[in-house]
């Protein structure tokens, strides 16, 4: 009974959580290579239909992240593939040094799935709003950090990071973003998309402010600034090549993430043109603070993550330039 | 037995040689759990040292992961890789690291970090289930394990999920780093605190190689629940000026004379 | 196991209580009506343990929220902070009316607590933290000779987190005679029962064996709650436990031991008009 899996047409508003259950079904179906591991938030990161379609392949270890994640490292040793989900804030910091030593440190093939990053959270506050997840992940050895910007880019992901032998740490947006790539899209880890062509600044976006950065580059167009987008999926391994390529081009970089500006994407595209191909940058980011509590909507515009911010940060840089 | 007891004994001085030769690492943790790892190695472990990886093989997990000169010793007489291998223990570019790693033939998991042991061997028993493998999982804790709540998490899953072929083994020395585990922080009482986890809980001498392989042969008859030895030890057993002596839990290395003394009495008592 | 001992409480003193839980209730169901959003289920479970520590039990000073004589309370399960937040306006640490701004962009009163509300003493919702914090707080309080007295509230899923158990481990290693912590023992949690997702039983067992005195009672039994209170305060040597049978969602029928109600949806307007009735019958009948 494998069923084609279903798309979203682009501009439909998708929560990312429904694509992770909807993929984890589809390829329930066809491969038998890998196991949910749960604490207590199937219902919460989205992965539930998999976990009722597929009760016997859950393994539910209750509300105990390091128990959980120290356990998929014993069992990808055993060859299984554990996709462990759960809420950023908790799997990934209460269980960090577990995902370091016992995940990363043996390359174990795990793949770690969280929800409830960003602002993009809402009203439960700072306490799960995680904004520091890329830093705390992209900075271990061995781990590739894998961000989709939409419901359909994350249905394309999921087999990717099955199929990539080693820890993956994989983003997952909570609230509903707009659908940005249709089904041809071409996911691959490791390589950025360019959305919008443009020669006169970059925005080098990841997750849901991919949309935004496609929204603001048509305002600044119609300006008559060209802007190049760039969706950079994959913040470890970084695509060099687009990035460099980026700034060779444009000479003008804006970064754009749903994230701490200290140790995020923009820190890392920072980090390798700095030392490859130095350009005015403007990360754009949450201005090291927490988050609050309030609607995912009006938490961007309090923190300064919408198309407008991009604008504003695209006239910046440009200024800049030399 | 007495072929047991030797082998114990090989891996006490196999491990203070390769302490003193590194200049640093843990003599009384791996002194205290020598008889455990000697039993297991040389009696119980369904493994193969020229296959580490057979995918049925039993699996083995030193959660004490200071206790590396012990285990690199056992693993290193059991055949895993040539003894020369030992004077590589914490050098740079050596294949026995400071706590182990699994690039080293024979280690299953990495360790050093404590409380995760006990939740990697889970795993390893899940993934066996699943995959309908025999293999049976052991566990070697110390008791800076037990103050960790990693390990009370998977006390408490591993009963609840029906896992069985999972035994972990306590030793327990009653030392930790900076003192006696009552002065630092007291996590028992153990026995009764596994039972309420419900563990099936067996408390032995840890240095009676018949209690020890009575309580794995024991371990193996129970079907119904993950068992628990807690096996009360002497950290720096074998050496006498080692003995309940909490200087020696580590990280430092023997003087010449430490050694030659500490190896004299152990070759004593293995004659 | 010692039961709480009713004790003779005067019919007045219960009878006020019990209005109080059911002003925390309401309050409750309002705020996450107004917030949009909101965990009802686990705050209406644990509304008469709190009504007793707030309007009996704690030794505090609305104005002056940082006393510090005070006595403390943590709510470990950050996420039933709308009965918090209904505790402390009632008790007189805020305007009641800033309740209606609960999750609100700006407001105070955040998804889960921090420390910016007058009366919150630490930032919970990362479930099993707030016990430990709750145990520092013992621990410096009797390093002081302060005698306030600490009082925290775990979930009962929350006693999945190993961090939990190390928070047991030490308050009976440290003989903390000045900490009692409830279980809010509603056997329910986010995604379905306690018993199937990770089983704690014998709860009590563990417990006693981690060194903690265990009282098991009737969490939604006022004069009980009371009782057990007052036990644990004699204690001498050992931390107390009490660990409180209760009902997620207790008070609001459509509610009662129904999962989808941990949260985080907020009631429609007949659930809020159904939920407040019902809250306000039961008022009127003590």
């Amino acid at each position: 009974m494998t069923g084609q899996l279903a798309f979203w047409s682009p501009g439909e508003q998708v929560s990312l959580r429904e694509a992770f259950g909807r993929v984890l079904c589809h390829l329930g179906e066809t491969r038998s290579d890998f196991w949910l591991f749960d604490a207590d938030v199937a219902g919460g990161t989205g992965a539930k239909p998999f976990a009722d379609r597929f009760p016997g392949r859950v393994v539910q270890f209750g509300i105990a992240e390091q128990n959980m994640v120290a356990a998929a490292a014993g069992f990808a040793e055993g060859n299984c593939i554990p996709v462990v989900a759960g809420f950023a804030s908790f799997l990934m910091m209460r269980a960090h040094e577990q995902f370091r030593t016992a995940v990363a440190y043996p390359g174990r093939n795990v793949k770690v799935c969280c929800s409830h990053v960003g602002v993009d959270v809402g009203p439960d506050g700072a306490t799960a709003q995680m904004v520091e997840d890329l830093a705390v992940t992209r900075s271990i050895p061995n781990v590739t950090v894998v961000v989709p910007a939409d419901a359909n880019e994350l249905m394309l992901a999921v087999p990717e990071v099955l199929d990539l032998d080693g820890p993956v740490y994989m983003r997952i947006g909570r609230s509903p973003a707009p659908v940005v790539f249709d089904r041809d899209h071409r996911f691959r880890i490791g390589r950025a998309t360019v959305l919008a062509d443009g020669r006169d600044a970059a925005i080098v976006a990841t997750g849901t402010l991919v949309a935004r950065a496609v929204s603001a580059a048509e305002t600044l167009r119609r300006e008559g600034v060209a802007v190049r987008v760039i969706n950079l999926s994959t913040i470890k391994p970084l695509d060099r090549d687009t990035l460099l390529a980026a700034a060779r081009d444009t000479g003008a970089i804006v970064t754009a993430e749903d994230h701490n500006r200290h140790g995020g994407m923009g820190g890392a595209v920072c980090e390798f043109l700095s030392q490859h191909h130095p350009v005015p940058v403007e990360v754009v980011g949450i201005d090291d603070r927490f988050g609050t509590s309030g609607e995912a909507e009006d938490l961007c515009r309090h923190f300064g993550l919408t198309a407008a911010d991009l604008v504003a940060a695209t006239r910046r840089v440009l200024a800049r330039k030399p | 037995m007495n072929k047991l007891f030797e082998t114990a004994q090989s891996i006490r001085a196999e491990a203070l040689k390769m302490i003193h030769a590194a200049g640093s690492g843990h003599p009384g943790g791996s002194l205290s759990c020598a008889d455990l790892l000697a039993a297991l190695y040389f009696d119980e472990l369904r493994v193969r040292p020229d296959r580490p990886d057979w995918p049925e093989r039993d699996r083995f997990v030193l959660s004490k992961g200071h206790a590396a000169p012990a285990y690199y010793a056992a693993l290193g007489l059991r055949g895993y890789f040539p003894r020369e291998q030992f004077s590589s223990f914490r050098r740079l570019g050596g294949l026995l690291q400071g706590h182990p790693e699994v690039t080293t033939p024979g280690v299953d998991a990495p360790s050093g970090s404590l409380g995760m042991g006990l939740s990697q061997g889970l795993g390893m028993a899940h993934a066996a289930r699943v995959c309908g493998r025999p293999t049976r999982v052991y566990v070697l804790l110390g008791d800076g394990d037990m103050e960790e709540g990693n390990t009370w998490e998977a006390l408490m899953a591993a009963p609840h999920q029906g896992i069985t072929r999972l035994v972990a083994l306590l030793d327990a020395n009653g030392l930790q780093g900076d003192g006696p585990v009552e002065a630092q922080m007291d996590y028992g009482p153990a026995p009764e605190k596994l039972a309420a986890f419900g563990w099936r809980v067996q408390e032995i001498d840890g240095h009676d190689l018949g209690e020890i392989l009575d309580a794995l042969a024991a371990a193996r008859e129970a079907g119904d629940a993950p068992t628990f030895v807690v096996a009360r030890t002497v950290k720096g057993k074998g050496v006498s000026f080692m003995e309940h002596d909490n200087g020696w839990h580590g990280s430092r290395g023997l003087t010449p004379g430490e050694l030659e003394t500490a190896l004299e009495e152990l070759e004593g008592s293995a004659r | 196991m010692s039961t709480g001992n009713a004790g003779p409480y005067p019919g007045e003193l219960l009878g006020e209580l019990r209005s109080r839980a059911a002003e925390i209730r309401r309050r409750v169901v309002q705020m996450v009506y107004d917030g949009g959003s909101g965990h009802c289920g686990g705050s209406l479970s644990v509304a008469d343990i709190l009504a007793a520590l707030y309007f009996r039990e704690l030794r505090l000073d609305p104005d002056r929220p940082h006393w510090p004589e005070r006595d403390r309370f943590v709510l470990s399960k950050g996420h039933a902070c709308p009965a918090l937040y209904a505790a402390l306006a009632g008790r007189g640490f805020f305007d009641p009316a800033d309740l209606t701004r609960f999750r609100h962009l700006g407001s105070p009163l955040k998804g889960h607590p921090e420390r910016c509300v007058p009366g919150v003493e630490t930032v919970t919702g990362s479930l099993g933290q707030g016990i430990s914090a709750a145990l520092g707080m013992a621990l410096g309080l009797r390093r002081k000779g302060s005698p306030g007295r600490v009082y925290a509230v775990v979930g009962d899923g929350e006693m999945q987190e190993g961090q939990v158990w190390e928070a047991l481990m030490a308050a009976g290693h440290f003989r903390l005679d000045n900490f009692t912590c409830f279980v809010d023992r509603n056997r329910l949690q986010g995604d379905g029962r306690t018993e199937e997702i990770l089983d704690l039983e014998p709860l009590a067992e563990k417990l006693r064996a981690f060194r903690w005195h265990v009282q098991e009672i009737d969490g939604h039994d006022m004069a009980a709650i009371l009782g057990a209170i007052d036990a644990a305060k004699r204690v001498r040597g050992q931390p107390q436990i009490i660990v409180a049978n209760t009902v997620k969602g207790k008070g609001v029928s459509y509610m009662e031991s129904v999962p989808q109600w941990h949260g985080t949806a907020p009631p429609t307007d007949p659930e809020l008009a159904t939920a407040l009735a019902e809250l306000g019958a039961e008022e009127a009948a003590t």
